[in-house]
């Protein structure tokens, strides 16, 4: 290109003089989407409160400013940071989703477990500071809840132990392994509500379950599956068990189908029968991908909640209540919101220490081992 | 194919032969005892719908040898063949919760499906930097939602939905669903995305496409059976999810759980109808299980193994 001097500055300028526009236009959308944000949430915060009559008659309006709002800085970044805006704006959707439906409601149910609330009274929400928290600390049933939690998380264990189990089968030198995986995949798809009947209150039922016939005729006299405290919370947890080990199991036969095979032979030219070589070669090598699905598993146990809801209620007594279910019914039942959610933000806690807890440890281990 | 055909057949040793057998009808009794496991409760509520008071009190098991079957709880739902037609209260109502439940799941998971590629394009293909926070941080940010037990959102958003007049709207349950399946779409995601070659990228840009226009027209495509993957997981855990709707919803936007959750509560059920009402609950998923296992068990194993 043969260009002459003044003419390629000239250009240079141009270019410049267009971005430095785009960018002042960036800005002031920006301005413009930010100040009506801030607008709309200021005359509903005033309405709301009662200091002035305009106002919508929800809080909707200020739902859709948010939205406009993202978009203005979603545009903003494109005129402001060219290239690197277009790249932001991969991300951008998703962590102001988050931010709306995750930060805000928890930073918001922190207030909310600031007071004392019932929706049954007539009085509303008044101010109680730490109230809730001491309050918890003198109810027993919290941490009744609590301790059938640590069960129900000890009993990943077992659910462990089958998975890798079946695992281990599917992944023996079988015919018709595809029907078999199917099939041992398909309770892992259906509803924990629809388990709650078909296994809970039809197949367990005392009088005419095929399960309890089947108990009588083993010589147990009296099958009642939900009576006894033990009982009771053995009979949940099978049922839970009967749901999630499916998800264990594929983890673990995938595991075992990506291990290298001259291990195994290797293993087998020493000497090694199979309980050996398992032990000494199968799950040491499997431990990272245990280690990844055990986590995976325990944080989706704390959430235990539907089957405990539908089939006991947290009964006999409690014994079977989970955390999940028993903040449920202190919402359900007594209509406390203040406390209940007082309850849960302590129980968010827990769950944060215990997780962050054994993500350090695990990472420990596994770096000892391999 | 499978690894079991590519291992060599070993010529048994006459002592081990008998070992052999041994071994081989355990692990069979094994399998076909856990088959057992796993299909008998099925069975046992497919059977159940078809039986009357007698039958369920008298424990019969196998249809046409031990009970005459009957369209006994499909038309206590209006969906046997001889109501199918005919005005039926049952199933108004189990259809309007059906669309319900397809509306929401379908809708979060493709909303999700959405927000979480594009998030995990660019966190497997560029380098961002948030205040202290690198890419690491960011993707265990959205991992971390995964902890959050629903208990702990499901009363701050009964105040804020009923203050934003979404309470009761199959949108917000779409937003709360959409946000509890994010995570792991993101997660599955950004597996299939790091495993496109960034070269194919290039190529793209020195064609002249930009970001979006490579991002669109090139890797997208190629994404696809992450994507179906994802799509289904996520679609299974909103089709099942009960907490949230239980709290939410009220009236107009039930969904399926919460219909056989009230069910259930009431006392003096028909059997049959319950077990007609779980089986059409279940049925959907179990025909996806049966046909799309292979989309499922890739989207589950990602990042499995490494």
């Amino acid at each position: 290109m043969h260009q002459s001097l003044p003419a390629a500055v000239n250009r240079q300028q141009m270019l410049a003089s267009r971005r430095m526009r785009q960018a002042s236009l960036g800005r002031a959308l920006f301005l413009i989407a930010s100040a009506l944000f801030a607008l709309v949430l200021l005359v509903q915060v005033l309405h709301a409160s009662g200091a002035i009559a305009a106002g919508f008659s929800d809080w909707r309006p200020v739902l859709y400013a948010y939205l406009v709002w993202g978009i203005a800085l979603g545009i903003r970044q494109v005129l402001l940071r060219g290239e690197r805006g277009l790249r932001a704006l991969f991300l951008l959707p998703a962590v102001l989703f988050t931010v709306a439906v995750v930060i805000f409601p928890t930073v918001f149910g922190f207030y909310i477990a600031s007071l004392d609330w019932n929706l049954s009274s007539l009085e509303g929400p008044r101010f109680y500071g730490l109230g809730n928290l001491i309050g918890l600390f003198h109810d027993t049933y919290y941490w009744n809840a609590l301790r059938n939690m640590v069960f129900y998380t000890l009993a990943v264990s077992g659910e462990y132990a089958i998975a890798f189990g079946l695992a281990l089968l599917l992944n023996a030198d079988i015919s018709g392994r595809k029907f078999f995986r199917v099939v041992f995949l398909l309770p892992m798809m259906l509803s924990p509500v629809a388990v709650s009947w078909m296994i809970g209150k039809s197949l367990l039922e005392y009088r005419f379950g095929p399960a309890a016939t089947l108990a009588r005729a083993l010589g147990w006299d009296n099958p009642a599956f939900f009576a006894s405290p033990w009982i009771a919370r053995f009979s949940i947890e099978a049922m839970d068990a009967w749901v999630s080990i499916p998800f264990i199991m594929i983890i673990l036969l995938a595991g075992l189908q990506a291990m290298p095979k001259e291990v195994l032979e290797a293993a087998k030219v020493d000497g090694a029968n199979g309980w050996q070589s398992f032990w000494h070669v199968t799950f040491p090598l499997m431990l990272p991908v245990s280690i990844t699905v055990l986590i995976i598993r325990i944080i989706f146990k704390l959430k235990l909640a539907d089957i405990v809801i539908n089939v006991t209620a947290g009964g006999p007594g409690g014994a079977t209540d989970t955390m999940s279910s028993f903040i449920y019914r202190v919402y359900r039942d007594r209509s406390n919101v203040g406390y209940g959610t007082g309850l849960a933000m302590f129980y968010l806690l827990i769950i944060i220490v215990l997780l962050s807890l054994l993500l350090r440890l695990s990472h420990r281990w596994t770096q000892k081992v391999t | 194919m499978t690894i079991a055909a590519l291992i060599p057949n070993r010529k048994p040793q006459a002592a081990s032969r008998a070992k052999r057998i041994v071994g081989r009808t355990l692990i069979y009794a094994a399998l076909i005892f856990w088959a057992f496991v796993c299909l008998s409760p099925i069975y046992w509520t497919v059977t159940t719908s078809f039986k009357s008071a007698v039958d369920v009190t008298q424990g019969h098991l196998i249809p046409w040898l031990d009970f005459q079957p009957d369209w006994k709880g499909w038309r206590s739902l209006g969906l046997s063949p001889d109501t199918i037609f005919g005005t039926s209260n049952p199933r108004e109502e189990f259809l309007s919760r059906f669309g319900n439940s397809i509306f929401t799941s379908v809708g979060a998971s493709l909303l999700a499906l959405v927000l979480g590629s594009l998030a995990a394009y660019g966190l497997s293909r560029f380098r961002y930097k948030f205040a202290w926070m690198r890419n690491d941080d960011i993707l265990f940010f959205f991992m971390s939602q995964l902890i959050l037990p629903p208990v702990v959102l499901a009363l701050p958003f009964l105040v804020l939905y009923k203050a934003l007049a979404l309470l009761d709207t199959r949108f917000g349950l779409i937003l709360l669903y959409t946000l509890t399946v994010l995570p792991i779409v993101i997660w599955i995601m950004r597996d299939q995305f790091n495993a496109i070659p960034v070269e194919l990228d290039e190529a793209a840009f020195v064609d002249g496409l930009s970001v979006w226009g490579a991002f669109l027209r090139i890797i997208l495509p190629l994404a696809v059976p992450g994507m179906v993957a994802a799509f289904i997981l996520s679609l299974v855990l909103c089709w099942n999810e009960y907490f949230f709707a239980a709290l939410l919803t009220s009236t107009d936007a039930k969904t399926l759980p919460v219909m056989v959750a009230s069910q259930t509560g009431s006392q003096g059920i028909n059997w049959w109808s319950m077990a007609a009402l779980s089986t059409a609950a279940i049925a959907p998923l179990v025909i996806a299980g049966i046909f799309l296992e292979r989309y499922i068990v890739s989207g589950l194993t990602t990042g499995a193994g490494k």
